[in-house]
């Protein structure tokens, strides 16, 4: 019988081997689903693992989709270690994406040409911009009427997704889009410029590592990031030290919802080139476990986002390929977490082989 | 005669520590037990091994020399071994006797169940209405309840773990009494405490542990304080020299500061006035829970609800100012809960420096790592503090050591006024000696030091003068010369002219000294 005991200290090594065994034990659920579903497990995983890297292209893809999922990822970890529970991550990706699409779309229906290296900062600003409106409603409402966070970054996803709905059904419909609900593709001024002509992937990546490097030195290296942690490790320490936990509030949630809106400009006028219903795909909610499966470190939000977006993809995949279906991709996605989590028991605990006690009654 | 209990081998490892190695502990019927011991001698795993909260790893347990197996605390109630534990488990929101009845097989109604807590009760001495909510109760009242709890499963063994730690003085003669009744039913009671003073005057034998081993057993009426510390730690802490202080200026005064709970169960203050002099140690006394919390609050800073004028540091109001501006003015603080609100438990020593201390913090805010681990390694070096380094998480210490670290990193930073909440609370006697001489170290260099503490013990100790907290008022001060344990533990009820026992009547009180009660009229009926 297996027992777990608690460990006199974490274990260093744990940590780091969590998410490796979290992944083992995913493939090997994959192989047994494949194999259950009648597939080759091999060529089933290398759906997964291998095909998205497999030539420039897949490698492109896996960092075209890795580009929105880093920066959505950064600022929920910086979230989470403070004890703010942002799960609205989609909602500020897509009023991101609303706000940088909707500056591409005037360039674009006012015939105005400009640099596409001036417009690139400017889907930046207003992405960040959008992104932080929206959660600085959730920031306001926890502050002034202490609503629950969780519940109200969630439910605000929902009004921004109807919020862009009515904008492309409404208003900004392309008025030659035989009336699909879509605006018109944005002029090639205002597109993100690619760092590999004929690949997608585009200069956000780098804007993505940048702002890992930067909330890595935010997070470890300054006053500040130390007196948001410490809000969400131990709050009484926090009111001890006088650190303001309102502060810490506006501060997970502003830079969060600033990162997950410049993500969502980049989507919206990167690989989309138009706004329509489906700017996203979840990655929003994907980021969340891209968070944890990177321990909520910068560099491990780096490494999550790339394993993911292969997820992603090899879900696409195997069902273009395999005839399966795409939420493949949500299965060992939610694996994966659950797994982790499992794992992370390990970290406090160490397992031990236990006989089972000989004696059974009471009285021996 | 057979012994009520005889443990005898028992043995329990944790990771690094092995916590009872190779204990036997024997029992007679109607014996009143002592467990003697600093904390973290293993006297806790030990009452958990019998009440079968904990496994041991060797060793076995005879009850009236039948050899049993506990493996769970109710296997421990079906052989009638009753604990008390330290930290009460009842529920605030309901009546007394709803508190014990849930803990009761559900052959009993309600009220055959408050039938039996006064009869009970009264049998014992102690004063309790099954119908009051939990939540009115002072501390000893919810003792009361967790003890009439106890009884009501006859129990042939009762254990209680430092069940005087939040009692007044006079409150503890009156368990005593109650313990004695029960002894002298026949019941065997383990009494586990690290207060010499009481074991000598109640039990009539005593096992003394050191390091989870048993140093020896005594019988405690015929032994020293210093006989039964010398086995408790193997030598004796150096006696403490305690010179007269040279009191100077005023530092910190409250001046009737009156504040409405913030909690449904806080303490409201009441018309609270104190003044602290540099170099001088005021010391409050008090039972826990009766407004140190909130007052500590106000002094620091984390409650600033204060009116003007309530709060003066150094001279200046600081009614407004919150804990970090009032630790750049001088004013610092070591609260009581030191995991978790002292200290960060998962940081390391150095990054918890950064909680009250900014001499590594550059400018733009940018911290500088290998400065704030080098004062970090001097403060362990200075203050004695055995920890693997700078490094090592606050959590991998021992709490006195970690006691120290947070003492010493306040310490450091040469505080005018120093306000710290029970010093010496669960720390081994090594440290507690060396945390106080540093304390009236302080106080010799013109600190003004404010202590709130339990301990008699320590508050006579180090205070110059002493105040008493009770039900939010504070007494006025006494100067510890005029002070006796007598005149304190009364004024610990708020007995003192014009203190709340005084003006209210009615209200929930700590410990009045009263006789056995009388069944009230709603559970006669």
């Amino acid at each position: 019988m297996i027992a777990f005991e608690p460990r006199a200290e974490p274990s260093r090594a744990m940590a780091w081997l969590s998410p490796l065994i979290a992944l083992a034990i995913t493939v090997a659920v994959a192989a047994l689903l494949f194999a259950l579903l009648g597939r080759d497990p091999v060529r089933g995983l290398s759906m997964f693992l291998w095909q998205p890297l497999n030539g420039a292209r897949a490698v492109s893809e896996v960092l075209l989709k890795s580009t929105p999922l880093v920066l959505c990822a950064l600022g929920l970890a910086l979230c989470f270690r403070a004890n703010v529970w942002n799960i609205g991550a989609e909602g500020q990706f897509l009023l991101g994406a609303i706000a940088g699409g909707g500056l591409a779309l005037w360039f674009t229906a006012n015939q105005i040409a400009i640099d596409r290296w001036a417009f690139f900062p400017l889907a930046i600003v207003a992405g960040a911009l959008g992104g932080m409106a929206w959660a600085a409603i959730v920031a306001l409402l926890r502050d002034r009427f202490s609503a629950n966070e969780i519940l109200v970054s969630l439910m605000l996803v929902y009004v921004a997704n109807l919020l862009l709905s009515w904008l492309v059904f409404g208003p900004w419909k392309d008025p030659k889009g035989f009336n699909f609900p879509q605006t018109m593709s944005f002029s090639a001024d205002t597109q993100m410029p690619r760092i590999v002509q004929g690949l997608r992937v585009h200069w956000g990546l780098a804007v993505a590592l940048l702002a890992a490097v930067a909330v890595w030195a935010f997070m470890f290296r300054t006053f500040r990031g130390y007196q948001l942690q410490v809000g969400g490790l131990a709050p009484a320490a926090a009111r001890y030290a006088g650190f303001s936990s309102r502060r810490a509030l506006w501060t997970a949630l502003l830079a969060s919802g600033g990162l997950a809106g410049v993500a969502g400009a980049f989507e919206a006028t990167g690989p989309m080139g138009q706004l329509t219903p489906h700017v996203s795909t979840g990655y929003g909610f994907t980021a969340i476990i891209v968070a944890f499966v990177g321990r909520l470190h910068p560099l491990g939000c780096v490494f999550g986002s790339v394993l993911l977006s292969m997820f992603l993809i090899g879900g696409e995949l195997s069902q273009s390929r395999l005839g399966l279906p795409s939420a493949l991709t949500g299965v060992f996605q939610g694996v994966l977490l659950f797994s982790l989590l499992a794992c992370d028991t390990l970290i406090q605990h160490r397992p031990v082989w236990r006989r089972r006690p000989a004696a059974r009654g009471a009285v021996a | 005669m057979t012994d009520r209990l005889a443990l005898s081998g028992i043995t329990k490892r944790y990771p690094g520590v092995v916590a009872n190695d190779d204990v036997s502990l024997n029992v007679a019927p109607g014996e009143i037990h002592a467990v003697l011991g600093e904390n973290g001698a293993g006297k806790s795993t030990l009452m958990k091994v019998i009440y079968g909260a904990v496994r041991p790893d060797a060793g076995e347990i005879r009850v009236d020399g039948a050899r049993v197996e506990v493996r769970t605390p109710l296997e421990a109630r079906r052989l009638r071994i009753s604990m008390v534990f330290q930290h009460f488990s009842l529920f605030e929101t309901v009546t007394v006797a709803e508190n014990v009845w849930l803990g009761l097989d559900r052959s009993l109604s309600l009220a055959q169940v408050r039938e039996r807590i006064t009869a009970t009760a009264g049998e014992y001495g102690l004063e309790l209405d099954p119908l009051r909510p939990v939540h009115t109760l002072s501390v000893g009242e919810r003792q009361r309840v967790e003890i009439v709890r106890a009884l009501l499963a006859e129990p042939r063994l009762l254990i209680l773990d430092e069940p005087t730690s939040v009692l007044t003085p006079q409150a503890v003669e009156r368990l005593f009494e109650t313990l004695r009744r029960l002894a002298a039913t026949g019941c065997s009671v383990l009494y586990i405490s690290h207060k010499l003073d009481e074991i000598r005057t109640l039990c009539t034998r005593c096992t003394v542990m050191r390091g989870g081993r048993v140093t020896g057993v005594v019988d405690p009426r015929t032994e020293s304080n210093a006989s039964l510390s010398r086995l408790m730690i193997g030598a004796e802490p150096p006696p403490l020299v305690h010179r007269a202080a040279r009191s100077g200026e005023v530092a910190l005064a409250v001046r009737g500061l009156t504040l409405g709970r913030q909690g449904p169960f806080g303490v409201d203050l009441d018309d609270v006035s104190l003044e602290v002099r540099a170099g001088e140690v005021l010391g409050v006394a008090g039972v826990s829970g009766n407004g140190q919390q909130e007052l500590l609050a106000v002094l620091c800073g984390e409650d600033l609800r204060a009116p003007p004028g309530a709060v003066v540091l150094l001279g200046r109001d600081a009614h407004r100012v919150g804990p970090r501006r009032r630790r750049e003015r001088g004013l610092h603080f070591v609260p009581e809960e030191r995991l978790g609100r002292g200290a960060v438990p998962t940081l390391s020593l150095a990054h918890n420096l950064l909680l009250t201390r900014r001499e590594a913090v550059g400018r733009g805010g940018w911290i500088a790592t290998r400065r704030l681990a080098a004062q970090a390694q001097a403060l362990i070096a200075r203050f004695g503090v055995k920890a693997r380094g700078a490094l090592a998480p606050a959590r991998s210490l021992s709490g006195g050591n970690l006691q120290k670290y947070i003492m010493g990193r306040e310490i450091d930073a040469e505080p005018k006024v120093l306000v710290v909440a029970q010093p010496t609370w669960g720390v081994d006697v090594g440290a507690a000696a060396q945390i106080r001489a540093a304390l009236l170290a302080l106080r010799d260099a013109g600190c003004a030091v404010l202590m709130v503490s339990e301990e008699l013990d320590e508050l006579f100790e180090l205070s110059d003068r002493l105040v008493v907290i009770a039900r939010g008022r504070v007494s006025p001060p006494i100067a510890r010369a005029d002070a006796t344990v007598e005149r304190i533990g009364e004024w610990m009820s708020g007995l003192w002219p014009g203190g709340p026992a005084g003006v209210a009547a009615g209200a929930p009180q700590a410990s009045r000294v009263a006789p056995a009660p009388a069944p009230s009229p709603e559970t006669a009926a």
